[in-house]
């Protein structure tokens, strides 16, 4: 259950990963996923692998915390593997069974892929885990401001985004209220199949909606009273700050996304 | 601080129904006094929320004026001003709080009056020190009680340096600790700050705390008066659907059964003086 948002994944600490700037752990995180797509072969894969090992540990993060973020896209990891082992065909046949055929071709491609995915879903989470929500909203509206021109308002996004995670805890309380007081009244929400739950959800799902427009409304003008008159003239108290660390990091993914080309040269020297 | 002449309001007749709504203020006149602690006090729907968004141009009269400090709140170059001067602080604290840190709501107001950041700053802690919640400052708003979460919705608008603040029906949400936390907050501003305080309650008890009661009724200025004065009628006050503090209802009540009691006892304390020399008196017997 979401029972604290405002922490969301966030896993506290005070590592070097913890207090880089959000606007560029984005940015890195970003670099990365373009970097675990540069490789071509396995040293460049297993260069990108360790480049994340290493933030791994430099994040301090208990190893629990990034299998329980690769556990839910295990399945997709498998599927697509799967696909990838009885479509991509090449090298020596090693089973063939009717138009069935695996090959080491395929068993390559699949294991390829798959390291891959896992590289990117830990790359992804390590922004989470070590970024609280607030941060990165404020980071999100940092990046985005550029986007001024095609009137993309990045301000308003971010402000809906605070209210999203302000709301979220206080609108799941709710939910709990009204789902007590319809099963003091009779309703029956854990019996039945399928669509039976669903229609029973109808009269929950009502009264939350009704009162969240009623919130809004409350917000709205809770927030005319503070003088919000949107993003133009407005000031931050917590302003983002690049130190050192941050251009040094930023140098370093550079750094490895060099490494990665030259790698893939080699690769095809070598081959 | 706040002068109200003659102000008239009706919600716009919605396109749909020729019917044209009933007026919620009929020609209203009040003048509120810089560092006054004035209490609203009314049934539901006699127009006295109505009259509170007018205070900080939420809502504008559709007749006669309001001038915060001299300002027309029609005059749309004064809507901010008017805004800031005003702080208001509604009934749920649920649906007036913003952000997920308590501090960055606190920080909310002042940065949208542009404030530098710096300030901000200043004006967060000072804010969250004069409502006691300095402790709570990096905490999320959910978790806290609902007077403490009150408390940080005061604080928000302290930090935009107001000189009145309206609190619209504060604690009728609350726990009585929740209600005694907040109107510690609001009194303790009223004395020291010298904060006009306009509070908007039902409660009797909570509008004897204030300099001045003004009953509002069906869009009409009723009573004005000290709590005393307003309080010692308590019939006509029945009669529009209000009563009086729980010590002045008793006293009235021996009264008429034919004891010697003084009018104008508001509170426990005073009812008590005014009881035991009697009741000592009757064991004497």
């Amino acid at each position: 259950m979401l029972t604290d948002i405002t922490i969301g994944q966030y896993f506290p600490g005070r590592s070097l990963l913890h207090r880089l700037d959000p606007r560029m752990k984005l940015l890195l995180t970003l670099l990365y996923m373009v970097a675990v797509f540069l490789p071509r072969n396995w040293y460049g894969l297993a260069a990108a692998a360790g480049f994340l090992l290493a933030a791994v540990l430099l994040s301090r993060l208990p190893l629990r915390l990034i299998w329980r973020s690769v556990k839910p896209i295990l399945f997709l990891v498998l599927f697509t593997s799967v696909l990838n082992i009885f479509y991509v065909t090449g090298g020596t046949t090693l089973v063939h069974w009717g138009f069935l055929r695996v090959t080491t071709q395929g068993l390559i491609t699949a294991a390829f892929l798959s390291a891959r995915i896992i590289c990117l879903i830990i790359g992804s989470s390590l922004l989470t885990y070590t970024t609280t929500p607030t941060a990165l909203t404020d980071a999100i509206e940092a990046v985005l401001r550029p986007l001024k021109i095609i009137r993309i308002n990045a301000h308003e996004l971010a402000m809906m985004m605070t209210i999203a995670l302000r709301f979220i805890p206080t609108l799941m309380e709710e939910t709990h209220k009204i789902m007590s007081a319809q099963k003091a009244r009779g309703a029956d929400m854990e019996s039945g199949g399928l669509l039976r739950r669903i229609k029973a959800l109808i009269p929950v799902i009502i009264p939350l909606f009704i009162s969240s427009f009623r919130r809004a409304y409350d917000l709205a003008m809770a927030m005319e009273c503070r003088c919000y008159r949107g993003g133009e003239g407005r000031t931050r108290m917590k302003r983002l700050r690049t130190a050192g660390r941050d251009w040094l990091t930023l140098t370093v993914m550079l750094a490895l996304m060099i490494g990665l080309f030259l790698l893939n040269q080699l690769g095809s020297v070598l081959a | 601080m706040i002068e109200v002449q003659d102000v008239h309001f009706q919600y716009e007749a919605d396109g749909e129904h020729d019917l044209v709504p009933p007026a919620v203020l009929r020609g209203i006149d009040l003048t509120i006094e810089k560092g006054s602690f004035v209490a609203l006090l009314g049934h539901n729907g006699s127009g006295k929320s109505t009259l509170a968004k007018h205070f900080n141009a939420i809502l504008l009269p559709t007749g006669g004026k309001v001038l915060v400090d001299g300002m027309d709140t029609t005059d749309p170059d004064n809507t901010y001003p008017v805004r800031r001067l005003v702080g208001m602080v509604l009934q749920n604290p649920d649906n007036q709080l913003v952000s997920t840190v308590v501090e960055e709501d606190v920080a909310f107001g002042p940065e949208n009056l542009g404030v530098p950041p710096a300030e901000i700053v200043e004006r967060v802690e000072e804010a969250l020190r004069t409502v006691d919640m300095l402790d709570y400052r990096t905490h999320s708003p959910h978790k806290l009680s609902g007077g403490q979460k009150q408390r940080i919705a005061i604080a928000g608008v302290l930090a935009m340096h107001p000189s009145c603040l309206v609190l619209d029906e504060p604690t009728a949400m609350l726990d009585p600790a929740g209600r005694r936390e907040v109107l510690d907050t609001v009194c303790r501003l009223n004395r020291e700050q010298g904060m006009t305080v306009v509070l908007i309650t039902h409660y009797m008890e909570e509008a004897a705390l204030a300099d001045r009661v003004v009953v509002v009724d069906d869009g009409l200025v009723l009573a004005d008066g000290t709590p005393r004065e307003v309080f010692a009628d308590g019939d006509r006050l029945r009669q529009v659907g209000l009563d009086v503090p729980q010590p002045t209802a008793l006293c009235a009540a021996l009264r008429q059964a034919g004891v010697a009691l003084p009018q104008d006892i508001l509170t426990p304390e005073e009812c008590a003086a005014a009881l035991i020399p009697l009741i000592a008196k009757k064991k004497g017997v």
